[in-house]
């Protein structure tokens, strides 16, 4: 066994008093002792801090210092338009390999600073870091350099109704930040000196909030800031799942993996229009076509099980017959939800919401329903 | 009535030839939140070590074992409306169900209180 890899915070999850898990390689909070539970709702009615720096954070960066030489070398990796990428905007897509299955999904965002703009920055999963670096050193040309900084840069989140409140008072200029855009800034309030972040509102619970990428040696006094904040608390990989599940937020090697393609997984709308045809230029592009146009192919649906007996990943879902029709891909308890929630496909004539099913736990048959995702509403900021 | 311990983390508390069945304190804390019960039937029979009831915190299901064989004679109802009750009183309101005790000789190989807490100081 290898040991596992400690992110910057470590030291401080396990002052916190957390239970530490392996997860993607990383000795990892899974929870505090608030529990996940309240983890979960303190994040929905005030402000969750996270640690996710084991994801990957990576740049391209074009040689001829050209957007448009990084935007089009990108875009033969991801169904997403890049090109169109303003300064200071991000968007959501995913690698596909040749068949048009996910290699992983991640987030992309030109950057705005005067002199960067040029600069696209990557967002990856933990578990996929290694294998997307690889394929992005395998597939840009030449003229675009590939910067992992993973050894140079932390990341956390800061989740909830209150974020904006709270980092409000480190650098006000985050409130102008609508959902999905970022900028470049220093975050100062009590801080004896300034900490220089790159800012984005966006996140990973449903919530209004912020991803906060530092320098390894700047995490350590942030967070220390952020948790000196009553409204803040430091929340653990147990609750994420829970809140981005309720969220309707596909999770890497559950929901989403090679076997299926963005458009099975309902990530319909992160493909822009002129990127749906068989010949838009990426791999996989054919499979994102013929996806849309055969009705055979099944969906990613979120299914509420009636009860209190949550369905995990891999119950099967039946129709009233009892014919297999599917199988669940992420299922628990919803805290905020109140009961058991859960997400995974259906065969494409079952995903009307409302349609009855059936959840085989445990061997018994539990009634369940076709459900609209999200099971707790986005609190997305879009603006006053 | 003395009270038994399981390597699984289930008590039984034994009153005559009826055992009353729950999770240590330990078991309910390691958990977390508690949010579903399953549990058997009455009438049920089970040989010791037997899948006798789930419990599913936020995370995930564990099973709860019969610490002996014997048949359900009572389950209690309450914790399908109230299962936050498994952590909030794990040895006592949180009690998952009642069995009769087909061999008390079962009981011998089980820890008393005093085994338990060395056990899980070694855990």
């Amino acid at each position: 066994m290898t040991d596992l890899l400690k992110t910057a915070l470590h030291a401080r999850h396990v002052e916190l008093g957390a239970k530490m898990v392996p997860f993607a390689g990383y000795d990892m909070p899974v929870q505090y002792p608030m529990g996940v539970l309240k983890e979960h709702l303190h994040t929905r009615e005030k402000a969750g801090l996270f640690d996710v720096s084991h994801m990957g954070q990576v740049f391209l960066v074009p040689k001829n210092k050209k957007f448009a030489t990084a935007a089009k070398a990108l875009e033969k990796l991801v169904p997403a338009d890049i090109q169109s990428l303003e300064p200071g905007q991000q968007r959501y897509s995913q690698f596909l390999n040749e068949d048009g299955g996910i290699l992983d999904d991640l987030m992309i965002s030109r950057l705005a600073m005067e002199g960067y703009e040029h600069v696209l920055y990557l967002v990856v999963n933990a578990g996929c870091k290694i294998t997307d670096y690889d394929h992005l050193e395998k597939h840009m040309p030449k003229g675009v350099e590939v910067q992992v900084k993973d050894d140079t840069l932390s990341l956390i989140a800061l989740q909830g109704p209150r974020a904006a409140a709270v980092l409000g008072t480190l650098a006000p200029a985050v409130h102008d930040l609508v959902f999905m855009t970022h900028t470049d800034l220093e975050l100062k309030g009590e801080l004896e000196t300034p900490v220089w972040a790159h800012v984005s509102r966006s996140g990973y619970t449903g919530e209004d909030g912020y991803e906060i990428s530092v320098k390894h040696e700047d995490v350590g006094r942030l967070v220390d800031e952020l948790l000196s904040y009553d409204d803040v608390e430091a929340i653990g990989l147990g609750a994420r799942d829970s809140l981005r599940l309720e969220a309707g937020l596909c999770l890497y090697g559950h929901d989403i993996d090679t076997s299926v393609s963005p458009i099975e997984a309902g990530l319909f709308w992160s493909v822009q229009k002129h990127r749906r045809s068989a010949d838009a230029g990426y791999f996989g592009a054919a499979r994102v076509a013929s996806d849309l146009a055969d009705k055979t192919t099944k969906r990613l649906v979120g299914i509420k099980p009636e009860g209190r007996a949550p369905a995990r990943e891999h119950t099967e879902v039946q129709d009233l017959d009892g014919n297999t029709i599917g199988e669940i891909t992420s299922g628990g308890f919803g805290p905020t939800a109140g009961g058991p929630v859960a997400m995974g496909y259906v065969a494409r004539k079952f995903t009307k919401a409302g349609t009855d099913v059936q959840l085989i736990v445990r061997g018994k048959a539990r009634p369940a329903k076709i459900t609209k995702l999200p099971f707790a509403p986005h609190n997305y900021y879009r603006g006053a | 009535m003395s009270t038994y311990f399981t390597e699984d983390h289930e008590w039984i508390k034994v009153d005559g030839d009826t055992g009353t069945v729950g999770i240590s304190g330990y078991a309910a804390k390691a958990l977390g939140d508690v949010v579903f019960v399953e549990l058997p039937e009455v009438g049920a029979e089970f040989d010791k070590g037997d899948e006798a009831a789930v419990v599913e915190s936020v995370k995930a299901a564990s099973e709860v074992y019969s610490p002996v064989g014997g048949e359900v004679t009572a389950v209690n109802e309450a914790l399908e409306e109230a299962p936050e009750t498994v952590n909030a009183s794990p040895d006592g309101d949180g009690w998952f169900l009642k069995i009769k005790i087909a061999d008390a000789d079962e009981l011998s190989s089980l820890m008393d209180e005093a085994k338990y807490k060395t056990y899980c100081d070694g855990l």
